[in-house]
């Protein structure tokens, strides 16, 4: 009996710290969207609260809408998409090729490229960032969308080095007994190492994902035209205290940069949990 | 006999290191394109006065002595940058435990705290979150409000202080505690249960078990997400140009944000380029010690295999 008043009493206690946290942690984003439904006039009237005063929604995700700088929300979006899924697709599918074969490929050179990717995971991209700049330059890349997925597109050291581990930790047996019964690396690769990391390929499909949408440093180098910059560019471009003092549209239009980041969360939080848990490897 | 088996080991050999290259050839390109030309590139500027304008010109060691020397900007941005990231990671990785070991055990709900705590790591990147944290920091803001509220008339804002500003960004990478968290419950959920069983067994106290089995078996997380997130926060850039624009008074001055205004304001390449190598050292040297530590204090499992 005394134990389950004190499981009872631990519950509540969970729940409360729980919540607590909770709440804190999602204020910022609740006045965000509460902030985005309030009239310019009355915005910074009571700035805590979480309720308009008085609601203007209509005008702030019009003004949203219609964009900035003569391009509209649409258009960023378009910009954003295509960015993203270049890089990622890249980023995954190259990382993948890498990691095996620093796993599974005994060739020579083999460590020397691997401490290569290590470097490149200690060395913050935007050293590189004026160099890079150069080269874009040269290759006329600059003020182009695909400058910017390239920084992502052959593959990043995080996933290189994730997936490595993930391999590592993937009985070699099972490859080894595929290739007696006359499997190809690539098979082997696809078919029996892809399905056994496919929640880590899933997760690391994910965070590029992230990354991408949300890269702002290079972005913000790499571009000039207003018609090719992705959202989080027309976003700093609506922060310009000279275009605009139009607080309901920028936080509207902060908003919609963030609803198809939350509906993707959404729609893959499973696999991602699922991912980090790597239940595939345990069994 | 034998001369024939060592023909096909070399002959299998040979095809390894043409099967390893061909799968690495993407990445290979990537690494020449974006990380080991730009370096020569960038090694060879650091040493000019190259800006963008001008043919560049040789001049020596002179930017790194001016770096070095009279460069007060530099100190600062360091400084800054400095106390961020040793503020910032053992802040957010502990928090980060401590959730997860909240989170690790059996409780209704579970699933939907997880995720709210884990949404704000996610959209944390974003330059919309930036915005947010300006505008309930700053003037105006909600902070501001809440304090007018109480009757507190406050003269600057938390992010108009020089004192609290870098404080304010802070909190905002602690709050973004989530993935860290994630992977903590994954490596939480991983130690095998029969451990703590024949712990319990023998009798161990919980803060026992804390210090002796789970701390030590999570130690090659704790590890990976200390590299990972200490040159992170060496790269903070964003929230220093969207919060406060490095102010007030260069108290939030990033170094990245210091290494841009060099670059793309003043088209001071040649010099940005030999702040650019002085972070890489600044970095490598962290990594290695971090490195060196690793065989004290980090236990792995299984030996691994190479």
């Amino acid at each position: 009996m005394v134990g389950m008043k004190k499981n009872k009493l631990n519950s509540v206690l969970f729940h409360f710290l729980s919540c607590t946290v909770g709440i804190l942690m999602f204020y910022p984003l609740l006045w965000l969207f509460a902030s985005s439904m309030k009239s310019n006039e009355t915005m910074f009237k009571d700035a805590y609260s979480l309720i308009p005063e008085v609601f203007d929604i209509a005008t702030n995700y019009q003004s949203a809408w219609e964009g900035v700088g003569g391009v509209s929300f649409l258009a960023f979006l378009g910009n954003t998409v295509f960015v993203t899924v270049l890089g990622m697709a890249g980023c995954v599918i190259i990382s993948l090729f890498a990691a095996y074969a620093f796993t599974r490929i005994k060739f020579k050179g083999s460590k020397f490229w691997f401490s290569c990717v290590m470097v490149t995971m200690m060395i913050p991209s935007q050293v590189m960032v004026v160099p890079q700049y150069i080269i874009l330059k040269k290759l006329n890349l600059i003020d182009t969308r695909v400058a910017l997925a390239l920084p992502w597109f052959f593959g990043t050291a995080f996933f290189i080095f994730m997936l490595v581990q993930f391999f590592r930790g993937v009985p070699k047996d099972l490859d080894e007994a595929a290739e007696i019964d006359g499997c190809g690396r690539i098979s082997i690769l696809f078919r029996i190492l892809v399905p056994v990391v496919k929640p880590a390929l899933v997760t690391a499909s994910i965070f590029a994902f992230y990354w991408i949408w949300q890269d702002f440093f290079q972005p913000l180098i790499f571009m000039s035209t207003p018609s090719k910059y992705t959202l989080s560019l027309a976003l700093n471009m609506f922060l310009d205290p000279n275009a605009y003092n139009n607080y309901g549209g920028l936080f509207a239009m902060s908003v919609l940069s963030l609803l198809p980041t939350l509906i993707f969360f959404i729609i893959f939080q499973r696999y991602l949990v699922d991912g980090i848990a790597m239940d595939g490897i345990k069994g | 006999m034998k001369g024939k088996q060592s023909l096909a080991k070399s002959e299998y050999k040979r095809k390894d290191n043409i099967a390893g290259y061909v799968m690495l050839s993407p990445w290979l390109f990537g690494f020449v394109l974006m990380w080991f030309l730009p370096m020569v590139i960038s090694i060879y500027y650091s040493f000019t006065d190259f800006n963008l304008l001008n043919e560049a010109k040789i001049i020596g060691f002179k930017n790194y002595i001016r770096i070095f020397t009279v460069d007060d900007t530099f100190r600062q941005a360091l400084k800054v940058t400095f106390v961020y990231a040793i503020f910032l990671v053992p802040l957010r990785l502990a928090f980060a435990l401590f959730v997860a070991m909240l989170l690790n055990t059996k409780h209704k709900g579970l699933g939907l705290y997880r995720t709210i705590y884990y949404i704000p790591s996610i959209i944390g990147g974003s330059i919309a979150v930036s915005i947010v944290w300006r505008q309930i920091f700053g003037n105006q803001g909600v902070i501001m409000s809440l304090l007018s509220a109480f009757g507190i008339v406050q003269k600057h804002s938390l992010l108009g202080n020089t004192k609290t500003a870098l404080a304010v960004i802070i909190l905002m990478g602690v709050w973004q505690f989530g993935s860290s968290m994630l992977i903590f419950l994954a490596a939480l959920k991983q130690i095998p249960g029969s451990l703590y069983e024949s712990a319990r067994v023998d009798g161990a106290k919980s803060w026992r078990i804390f210090f002796k089995i789970t701390i030590p078996m999570l130690t090659p997380t704790i590890f990976f997400n200390l590299i990972l997130q200490i040159v992170n926060g060496f790269r903070v850039f964003t929230e220093s140009y969207v919060i406060t624009d490095g102010g007030p008074l260069d108290s939030t001055l990033s170094y990245v944000l210091y290494l841009y205004r060099r670059a793309f304001n003043y088209f001071d390449m040649g010099y940005s380029c030999a702040l650019a190598w002085v972070l890489v050292v600044i970095i490598a040297v962290f990594t290695i010690v971090l490195f060196r530590t690793q065989n004290n204090w980090v236990h792995y499992e299984s030996g691994g295999d190479d």
